[in-house]
This record gives structure tokens, sequence and C-alpha cells, in this order.
């Protein structure tokens, strides 16, 4: 990048993280129904360590109020989609007349670990929990796929993570992984857009400054889906990622595009070590 | 039409009025809607706690609570919103205290009002001021 | 709005007879506040939950009007009297008519 170019993209990062005001993680701690203890602050993982010393949950950038709505299912609308979920996971559908149930006899507490390790390459393809979810519609249930960020499909990918929540995230990033895992990392350091963000310039550099009148966190996915009371429905990573990389005023890639699936990957892996929150309660 | 910048310039003005004018308006319309509870009788201070946060990171989602030790009923309301109702709460027999908390829409910043009817007859209110940040990205 | 209309509500199984508890609930509802409009520019018709009950053993513990400004997915957390084993009953009404109906019990000592 030229002199010029690179004045011009630190003056409209300049205009939108306005002031490096202190809005850094707070000191509070996470227990979940006063009885599940979240790390949500630990030490890079050694991949990022040149970047970050510790690494932070977005429940740490988030006002009193936001913040309990996470600590009791209760209070957490995303539990209602959840309650959902249950419901789809003993529903028939598709040509085979089977349920998720039909084949899952032990019901969905035996996925217990499965999202701390996703996305995962599988068969050579690297696999989301979406994807998952979908080849076994199709395969074993003869049923139409789900929608990317439809309600059904969050609402399963919300209620599968749940049975990880409190476990560490850990996606390996080395073997077959490892040229998914690179092609996100470079998707992370690309400027995008006429705003020319990347996704570091914002999740990295300036975390713990204020975008506009929000903190900004350093982008970790390790609560997805989460409810985000903006939309008051669970939103999917991809949707997430969609969402940035459009404000950098950019085309944007598609949700289950190779280029969000090698993204979520890498992005996962900077949150290897902080607890699955799945469902999680953002702003 | 051609537009000169002058028309334009009146037109942005037009529309800067018409986006303040529901929050200019609704004040009244919150008095109205608490004259309509009370008919028309005197409203005293104390009494009525509300609970709200100061700052709200999205308006669509803001908790509040409200409490009025021997009240019948709490009307709460959101002065600056086109529409003030938000809620009303009516306590039974069975009610463990004269509280609630629930979640509500704030169109921006604004005062929160929580008028309670007491047992006998008399009306107490209390207000927050709420500041609805807009967001980052996500705004 | 019928479909996928789901409520959640947290009391506790058990009580003295005499204490106070507290209850909450959560229901999944649009709240579409009739304030909205869609694309082409046309208001998008109300369609809320409006009225929000709470009985115990036939008894009122709350009744809540709900107008347009209660978030989507209505959460109400309040106080109830137990003087007595029995049941809480919790019903929402819908404007398009529909009622939703949940109950659970407790048992008090």
């Amino acid at each position: 990048m030229n002199a010029a170019k690179k004045l011009a993209s630190a003056i409209a990062l300049a205009a939108v993280v306005a002031t490096p005001a202190l809005a850094g993680p707070d000191d509070d701690n996470l227990m979940i129904n006063e009885e599940l203890n979240m790390v949500t602050e630990t030490a890079a993982p050694a991949h990022l360590q040149d970047a970050f010393d510790t690494i932070y949950s977005g429940w740490r950038f988030r006002t009193d109020e936001t913040q309990a709505l996470q600590i009791d299912d209760f209070e957490n609308p995303a539990m209602i989609f959840v309650d959902q979920a249950l419901e789809y996971f003993e529903t028939v559908d598709g040509t085979e007349g089977k349920s998720c149930s039909s084949c899952h006899e032990d019901g969905p507490e035996q996925f217990a670990g499965l999202s701390a390790t996703m996305p995962k390459v599988i068969g050579g393809k690297l696999t989301t929990m979406e994807d998952l979810l979908n080849a076994h519609r199709a395969k074993a249930m003869g049923a139409e796929p789900w929608k990317w960020s439809g309600p059904e499909m969050q609402a399963m990918v919300a209620l599968i993570g749940l049975q990880s929540r409190g476990m560490p995230m850990n996606v390996a990033i080395d073997g077959e992984a490892a040229p998914f895992w690179e092609k996100g990392k470079e998707m992370y350091y690309t400027r995008y857009g006429q705003l020319e963000l990347s996704c570091a310039n914002c999740h990295e550099d300036s975390y713990g400054m204020m975008i506009r009148a929000d903190h900004l966190s350093q982008g970790q996915i390790n609560g997805f889906p989460t409810y985000r009371l903006k939309q008051a429905k669970l939103i999917s990573k991809h949707n997430r990622f969609r969402g940035c990389i459009r404000d950098t005023r950019a085309h944007t890639f598609a949700e289950g595009s190779d280029e969000f699936r090698a993204l979520e990957l890498y992005v996962a892996s900077r949150s290897n070590g902080l607890s699955v929150e799945t469902p999680a309660v953002r702003q | 039409m051609q537009l000169t910048r002058r028309d334009t310039l009146a037109l942005g003005l037009g529309a800067a009025a018409l986006t303040l004018l529901p929050f200019r308006a609704s004040a009244s319309l919150a008095d109205d809607k608490i004259a309509e509870f009370t008919g028309g009788a005197p409203v005293g201070e104390g009494g009525v706690t509300l609970t709200a946060p100061e700052i709200a990171e999205n308006g669509n989602t803001v908790p509040i609570g409200v409490e009025a030790p021997g009240a019948v009923s709490i009307m709460v309301l959101a002065a600056g919103n086109p529409r003030p109702e938000v809620a009303t709460f009516n306590f039974g027999p069975l009610a463990g205290a004269h509280s609630a908390s629930t979640r509500i829409r704030l169109a921006g910043t604004q005062d929160v009002i929580a008028v309670a009817k007491m047992a006998d007859g008399s009306f107490a209110k209390a207000s927050a001021t709420v500041k609805v940040t807009i967001g980052g990205c996500g705004g | 709005m019928a479909s996928g209309v789901k409520p959640r509500v947290k009391v506790p199984k058990k009580a003295s007879a005499g204490d106070t508890i507290t209850i909450k609930t959560l229901i999944s509802h649009k709240m579409e506040s009739g304030q909205r409009k869609d694309k082409s520019g046309n208001v998008i018709p109300r369609s809320i939950i409006n009225r929000f009950v709470c009985e115990f053993n036939g008894e009122t513990v709350i009744d809540v009007t709900l107008d347009p400004a209660i978030s989507t997915n209505p959460f109400f957390e309040f106080e109830a009297k137990v003087p007595e084993s029995g049941e809480f009953t919790f019903t929402w009404y819908d404007d398009d008519g529909d009622v939703y109906t949940t109950s659970k019990k407790i048992e008090a000592s």
C-alpha cells in the first residue's frame, strides 16, 4: 500500500474509531445459573501471541445490563430458541420418516464437546456445524436443507453449541486444517471495502476503544449463535461476518461460502482457550 | 423536477423537523396518558421506585423495574416514544410484592415514567432518563 | 403469529406456606409494533401480545397490560405469595385472538 492510501485508510479508521477512550474489558466474572464458571479471559493461543497477550470474551465489553441477560438461562432470550430446537430434534422431517432423535437416541447431550472443535475438516472439506446439520438432514432424513441463517438452523446450532458451554474452544489449525486456516488468516488481515478496513484494524489494533458509542471487542466468536438485542433473534457467525464486511462498504461474501468457512476457522482459533458461551447475548 | 441546493437544504430542514416532532409532541402525549390514568388527581413524588439503566446499549431491549409498596397498579410510560404507553402492571391479592421487571423499547434517549395508583386512591410518580446509544457498526 | 410461540416460566418446585417466591416468564413473540414499514413503505400492522395474567389457584397474582413498547420475546419477573400447595397458571393474550397458557405446580409445606 502506498503512503497516500495508507493515510486515507488511517483517516477512515479514525473517522469510525473516534476517540481512544478507555472502553476495554471490565473485571466482571461470568458465572451462569450460579454454577457454571466461564473463562472470559485467558492467555492468547500460541499462534496469536504476536498480537495479544490475553484474549477476552465479548461479554466483558458489554454493560452490566446486557451482561445480566446471559448469567441466568431464564433471563437469556436465546433459550426460547434452544427450546424450539429441542422440538425440532424430535420432529420427523423428510422422505425417510426420521427425526434427529431417530438416530441420535441419547439426545443432544451426546454432542457435548463437538461445537468446541468446529469448524473442522471432514473428508477433505472444511465443515461447519451448519454443514454438518444439513448433510445429516439430506443423507439420513431425506429432508430439505435448512437456510444458513434461518431460525431452525440457528436454533439447532445453538442447541448443539449449548452442550459444549463452559468447555474451552479448541479448533484444530494444523494438518488438514492448515491450508483453510491460512486462507482465513489472510482474509482477517485483508483490508476490504471503501473504508479499507480489515478485521484486524478494529478487533486487533483497536479493541477496547470506542467505535461511535460502542465498545470494540476482540471479535471473538465463542458465543455464537448469539442473541443480538438489535435483531432480537439468534445471529449466525456468517451473518455477523457479512455485517462487518458490509460496513466497510465492500461487496461481501455469502453466508455459507468457502471464504466465510475459512474465516470462521481462523476467527474460532483466535478464541481457543475461552469457554464456549453459546448462546451468548450481545447488544 | 430539478433540485437546487436551496431546495435540498429546505428538504433537509423539513425532514429534520419531522424527525424532531414526534419526540416533542409526545411529551404532552405522556401527560395525557397520566391524566387518563389518574383522572386528573394530583400526582405526588416518592413511594415509587423506577430502576432503569443510565445508558442502554440497544434501545430494542432496555431492562426496567418498578416497585411501589401498597400500589394497586403501576403504569409505565416512555415519554419520547411515538406512542408513550409501555405497560400497566395490576397487582392481585397474591402479589408477593408490588414490583415487576420487564424489557422495553425506547426510540431514543428519553425519560421513562412510572405512575403508581395506591390502595387509598392517591398517585405517585418517578422518572428516569435513559440514554440510548447508537451502535458502532452493528448499530 | 400462533406458530412457534413458546412460553418459558421459572417457578420453584417447593416453598414454605406463606412464602414469597420470584417468578420469571419469557415467551417468543415478534411484538410487531405497528410503527414499522415494509420495503414498499406500507405500515406493517400491529401484532402483539396485549395482556399477560398470572394466577395461583384461581386468584390473581399479576395482570399486565402490554403495549407495543414491550420488547420482542416479552419477559416478566415478579413476586408471588404461596399460601398453600397448588398451581400457577400463566396466560398470554395475542392481538389475533390466540391465547397461550402454561402452568406450574408448587408444593407448599
